[in-house]
């Protein structure tokens, strides 16, 4: 499977020069910008692991592709995601958020189903990944 | 011998003689009023009678909404009456129309109940629609003072949190409503909630009439809708919805409905704007309560918002329904087949997004809002909207706001899986080509035929809709400036 989160999943992985641009786009907001990675994705998952501080009155959108590559040679098989947040007021919130790298294999999530009175069902996602431990997953 | 009616009275006051004065000078008038912070401020069109002055229509339906009969009492002379006394302080002739006036009225808060919808519009939207002296009436705008506003909870959820809650940043939702609206059996339409929501949506959405009907009751809705959002929440990894319409007969069947919504776990349910503002402020309340996002559909609106003399602007109803609590309503798509000027639906969109409004007459927002931190109302746009108007969506309506293709998504000739697809990559490539700067606009047609490149549905899409669009000129149109929709 190929696990859809972030706004760009549909498409094709984005090149470096495409992310380039995308962290341009951050940069000329005034976003500050963090990179995130996991091994567990999960949707419920709110917390990837932080790569470092988040970049804040980040100027130049090197420095955030630097934490990206950083980020990507230590976790080359982990999800890795880039987050840009807005702190003004009345947003004060992640604005926006895209896959930058993912394991080779994605092996997806099982439906689990319990039944319960009246026809209701009781539904989780489990991921198969998780079956192992953290690290040692993709 | 009888005597006269002035040797007969005991209040030796002009004002408070027996008898039929005019409104104007029953003290409903008052050219110089200072607006207090407190006040509440309402526009209102109006057309009066032929001969009758602006002016006095205007103290008319300030008095006529307020403390008025039609007729003196000295009943009034036991209270502070001055003070409960709308006061119209302010006639402009409308521009470029002949006998339509816009009115400034001013209320008092203590005119008003706090927190309750139902009581706001007893008064402002209640008998005074039916005055005779005036030929038509349209409530334009009003501006709430942020010490009322902070006796409403405002939406459940807000657009913040549920961003947050549904882990999508940085594009605007997308949705689908299921088609047929009426006739599917619950098994089959959960079938329509599973391809959607598999294909690349985000939400799957219950249309407005279908509530619980003989052909699907609305227990089988729920639970194989539900079985449909989790089985593609499964298969990518993304949280998933489908509104799950709760409305009914009674209020006590709609607390059933929306209960059983959260014990099948969805995460958002639905009710119709026709139930009425006191069941819509009890539902948010509920919602707030219980975690759940509430979509409003605005079903009935057009009945009394589209005709441009009479009844009152859907900015209104944003207003309310901002301050009774839903976290969704449609409000326009601006190139789809509804009802829909450009800078009117700016305008529905600003007044439920933003933290601060200015005055911005193109728009049609009369007054500056402050909106006393009340969280934010997502917009959502629906009703004939396709893939290959994605550059248009995006321009006109931004990111915030869900994008709901029913028959652009079920409608595609490959089944409703590739028609999510399709708009999902429109929208995904359009996103990324706005933010890198490309004018896409102008780009739009060529982006999403590069995108239909590594995507088939898309391609079948552009080729399948490509000569439709809806340009009618809007009813509900600026007056301050006419703008042509655009829809190439």
């Amino acid at each position: 499977m190929r696990l859809t989160q972030g706004a760009f999943s549909f498409l094709p992985d984005l090149t470096d020069e495409q992310i380039n641009k995308q962290l341009a786009y951050i940069v000329s907001k005034g976003l500050s910008a963090n990179v995130e990675y996991t091994d567990d994705p999960h949707p419920r998952n709110s917390y990837w692991e932080l790569w470092g501080l988040p970049l804040f009155d980040v100027k130049d959108a090197s420095a955030v592709m630097y934490e990206i590559s950083s980020c990507r040679k230590a976790k080359p098989n982990y999800y890795v995601k880039v987050n840009a947040f807005d702190n003004t007021r009345g947003i004060e919130s992640c604005v926006m958020s895209f896959i930058v790298n993912r394991p080779a294999n994605e092996p997806g999530f099982l439906l689990q189903r319990q039944d319960f009175e009246g026809r209701t069902m009781k539904y989780s996602l489990h991921s198969y990944a998780t079956e192992k431990p953290e690290g040692a997953r993709y | 011998m009888s005597q006269s009616v002035e040797s007969r009275t005991r209040i030796k006051s002009e004002r408070y003689e027996s008898g039929v004065i005019p409104y104007a000078k029953m003290g409903y008038w008052d050219a110089d009023y200072v607006i207090k912070e407190t006040d509440i401020l309402a526009l209102f069109r109006i057309t009066p009678q032929p001969g009758v002055d602006p002016i006095e229509a205007s103290a008319a339906i300030a008095g006529e909404s307020s403390t008025a009969t039609w007729t003196v009492v000295w009943t009034d002379l036991l209270t502070a009456c001055d003070l409960y006394r709308a006061k119209a302080y302010r006639v402009d002739p409308v521009p470029n129309v002949a006998d339509q006036y816009f009115a400034y009225i001013a209320y008092d808060i203590d005119l008003f109940e706090e927190g309750s919808i139902a009581n706001l519009t007893a008064s402002i939207i209640g008998n005074v629609f039916g005055f005779k002296a005036v030929k038509a009436l349209r409530l334009e705008d009003m501006r709430m003072p942020v010490a009322y506003l902070k006796t409403f909870q405002g939406p459940a959820t807000g657009l913040i949190v549920e961003r947050e809650r549904m882990d999508k940043f940085g594009r605007p939702f997308l949705g689908a409503t299921v088609k047929p609206k009426l006739g599917l059996s619950g098994k089959n339409y959960g079938r329509v909630v599973y391809e959607g929501l598999k294909g690349g949506l985000d939400f799957l959405k219950d249309d407005e009439n279908i509530n619980s009907q003989p052909f699907m009751r609305w227990r089988e809705r729920f639970l194989y809708s539900m079985e449909g959002v989790n089985k593609a929440s499964a298969s990518a990894g993304e949280i998933k919805g489908h509104y799950l319409n709760v409305t009914a007969a009674t209020m006590e069947d709609m607390y059933e409905r929306a209960e059983f919504s959260k014990e099948v776990g969805s995460i958002i349910c639905m009710i119709d704007l026709v139930i009425g503002y006191t069941a819509i402020q009890s539902m948010a309340i509920w919602a707030r309560k219980h975690d759940m996002i509430l979509h409003l559909h605005r079903a009935g609106n057009s009945t009394y918002s589209r005709q441009k003399n009479h009844g009152m602007n859907f900015r209104v109803i944003c207003k309310w329904m901002r301050m009774a609590g839903v976290d969704h309503i449609h409000a326009g798509t601006v190139v789809g087949k509804l009802e829909g000027d450009p800078l009117m639906i700016k305008g529905f969109y600003n007044t439920l997004l933003e933290s601060d409004t200015d005055i911005n007459l193109p728009q049609g927002l009369f007054f500056a809002q402050n909106w006393a931190s009340l969280r934010k109302v997502v917009p959502v746009a629906s009703g004939g909207i396709h893939a290959g108007q994605m550059h248009q969506l995006l321009d006109y309506l931004g990111d915030d706001v869900v994008l709901q293709f029913g028959g652009g998504t079920i409608g595609h000739p490959d089944g409703i899986q590739a028609g999510a697809t399709a708009n999902r990559v429109a929208l995904e490539s359009m996103v990324m080509a706005r933010n890198e700067g490309r004018n896409y606009v102008a780009e739009g047609p060529q982006i999403l035929r590069d995108a239909a490149k590594t995507c088939g549905p898309l391609q079948t899409a552009l080729d399948l809709w490509k000569d439709i669009s809806f340009n009618y000129t809007s009813t509900d149109t600026a007056d301050f400036v006419e703008t042509p929709t655009a829809n190439i």
